[in-house]
């Protein structure tokens, strides 16, 4: 069986709203797949939907093949790192990863557990409690407590947005690190796009409930289906009717050649992100446009007249 | 600053000092003199109330007051710990179950204590029920015994325990009984593994609320047990009115707040070490 999880039209309506929307996506066994949205969208509604929290108002959620609607979440070889972590505040780490084991009544406990452990670098934190560790380490037993489980799918409810943001980036690559040497499948819940692009084999975009676009990271965010999918993954220049990257996007004093596409435009200001500048200005029509440009290049001052060029090849152009 | 805290403390000092302290150093007096001829206390100072407090009659009164409280406590947490479950997952019926809860206490104790003798005694709305089915020929005995005190001690002091399980209950992150479930604990599993040891200080504080007030109690062994269960309040009752033994009666007040003391430092203590 090559999909591990099926979501077949899965809708969660609540009387006011639309949480989730006729969902449907595929994962594979092994892939680590990101679900990306802003807050809102109902990707945490899909989680919880799929771990058994919540039931589905219609649709359908396959499990290796077979419907899971029926079974409860203790029934379900899912697990969940939540965004608090929800660990357990009177167990000690060792207790809180052996949790899932010992309801399970599995055997070889006590080397799943230190195995785990390792893995996640904690060996010699056992006898902690969580209110002893730091967040990083908390999430890191979240993380153990739930692999330790052997689930078909991990679920991760924005597990790194309670960690400060240096710590992000280090526990991404950890993550997929992890994820790569126990070759779980990972269904990974986030808004940060660049959590999502950097760390996914596979994602989904979703907005307002529904599912806008699945697709391999360079897919979604070279060739996004909308507006709404390429404005989400990254800088969007709007200029009549075509969407440019502002990476894409150059700016010059003198008037470009002829063979690529430009606008005149009027400098207003600029932010300075340490390895490129921003430049903002504003097309003859009104419309704003961002430019990055190396910070090696010519400084321009606000109210400068300049042109903005880039490639036909850039151009994001969307069927709607 | 400094006195202004002093103006705010002032009443507190005045009510705890007057109506608290100074009463128990005139008990404390009292239960070292000597038993007047009409009541009241007479000299010489004597530690004699002290010693005949390890009469085994005393003590066996003593002894019952301890297990008829101990267990009427357990029956309270036994009834009060799915009450407060429920309540606390009942969504917006919440407020309406807990002022329910609270609706006895809108009447009088002492009035709602003799509804139970009315209820319980042989010419008794339940005796009286059961005749006419034909199920029972005689009375039952229901009232005047240790059953119909601890009945009315669990009836009475339920409230105090449900009231604080459910401030830990409604505290308690629902987010870890989905972890439970989430990692395979079925309900029971996660009832006996997260719920009931996070709950542990809510036990603690209605076990000792109510613990204490039975210890004491006065009215429901005196109405409900008829004279036949005598607990030790009203033991100190009957010291200051009939027995006219008012130094026996203070030793006896005294040595049961040293109890009720020595198990609330024995409790706390454990509460520290994180035993309980």
């Amino acid at each position: 069986m090559e999909f591990v999880l099926e979501l077949r039209a899965v809708s969660k309506h609540y009387p006011t709203h639309r949480a989730v929307d006729a969902v449907s996506f595929t994962l594979k066994r092994g892939e680590f797949f990101s679900l990306l949205g802003p807050s809102g969208c109902g990707k945490t509604t899909t989680l919880r939907l799929i771990a058994g929290f919540e039931q589905p108002t219609a649709g359908e959620i396959l499990l290796n093949g077979a419907d899971i609607h029926h079974l409860k979440p203790y029934e379900r070889n899912v697990s969940t790192v939540f965004q608090n972590y929800a660990l357990f505040p009177h167990l000690t780490v060792q207790q809180n990863v052996e949790f899932g084991l010992r309801r399970r009544a599995e055997n070889h406990i006590e080397e799943r557990v230190r195995q785990a452990l390792e893995l996640v670098q904690l060996t010699g934190k056992e006898a902690r409690r969580p209110s002893e560790i730091s967040g990083g380490e908390r999430q890191r037993v979240a993380l153990a407590r739930s692999l330790v489980v052997a689930p078909d799918v991990l679920l991760l409810d924005e597990p790194l947005s309670a960690l400060d943001p240096k710590l992000r980036k280090q526990v991404r690559a950890e993550l997929k690190n992890i994820q790569r040497k126990v070759g779980i499948t990972f269904l990974f819940v986030t808004h940060d796009q660049e959590e999502a692009l950097s760390m996914s084999d596979r994602l989904a975009v979703m907005h307002a409930g529904e599912l806008q676009q699945v697709g391999a990271p360079e897919e979604l965010y070279l060739r996004p289906r909308n507006r709404f999918v390429a404005s989400f993954l990254g800088g969007l220049n709007w200029i009549h009717g075509v969407g440019v990257r502002p990476e894409a996007t150059r700016m010059v004093r003198e008037p470009p050649a002829a063979e690529v596409c430009s606008r005149a435009a009027t400098v207003t200001g600029s932010t300075f992100l340490g390895n490129c500048v921003q430049v903002e200005a504003r097309l003859d029509d009104g419309q704003p446009v961002v430019a990055e440009v190396s910070r090696l290049d010519e400084n321009f001052t606000p109210g400068e007249a300049v042109f903005v060029w880039w490639r036909a090849a850039d151009e994001l152009t969307f069927p709607e | 600053m400094n006195r202004l805290r002093a103006w705010f403390l002032a009443p507190s000092w005045i009510v705890m000092g007057g109506l608290f302290l100074a009463p128990l150093a005139v008990i404390f007096a009292y239960s070292l003199l000597t038993r007047g001829v009409y009541g009241g206390i007479a000299r010489p100072w004597t530690a004699e109330s002290y010693q005949r407090l390890a009469d085994p009659i005393y003590l066996g009164i003593l002894w019952r007051s301890v297990w008829i409280a101990a267990l009427s406590t357990v029956l309270c947490l036994a009834l009060g710990f799915p009450l407060a479950l429920f309540i606390s997952r009942s969504g917006r019926h919440k407020n309406l179950y807990l002022s329910l809860v609270m609706l006895p206490f809108w009447t009088s104790f002492l009035v709602r204590t003799y509804a139970w003798m009315f209820l319980l005694r042989d010419t008794g709305l339940i005796n009286i029920v059961l005749e006419k089915l034909g199920v029972i020929r005689a009375p039952l005995p229901l009232l005047y015994n240790n059953g119909a005190v601890i009945l009315g001690l669990v009836y009475g002091y339920l409230p105090f325990m449900v009231l604080p399980l459910y401030a830990t209950l409604e505290r308690l992150d629902r987010n870890l009984l989905e972890a439970a479930a989430d990692l395979g604990a079925r309900p029971w599993s996660a009832l006996t593994r997260v719920t009931i040891p996070l709950c542990a200080p809510g036990i603690r504080a209605g076990a000792i609320l109510v613990f204490i007030p039975c210890l004491g109690a006065y009215l429901t062994p005196d109405l409900l047990g008829g004279g036949k269960s005598v607990m030790i309040g009203n033991l100190i009752q009957n010291q200051f009115t009939t027995a006219r033994d008012w130094p026996f009666g203070s030793a006896i007040s005294l040595a049961l707040m040293a109890i009720v003391m020595a198990l609330l430092v024995g409790f706390l203590r454990r509460q520290e070490e994180g035993l309980l």
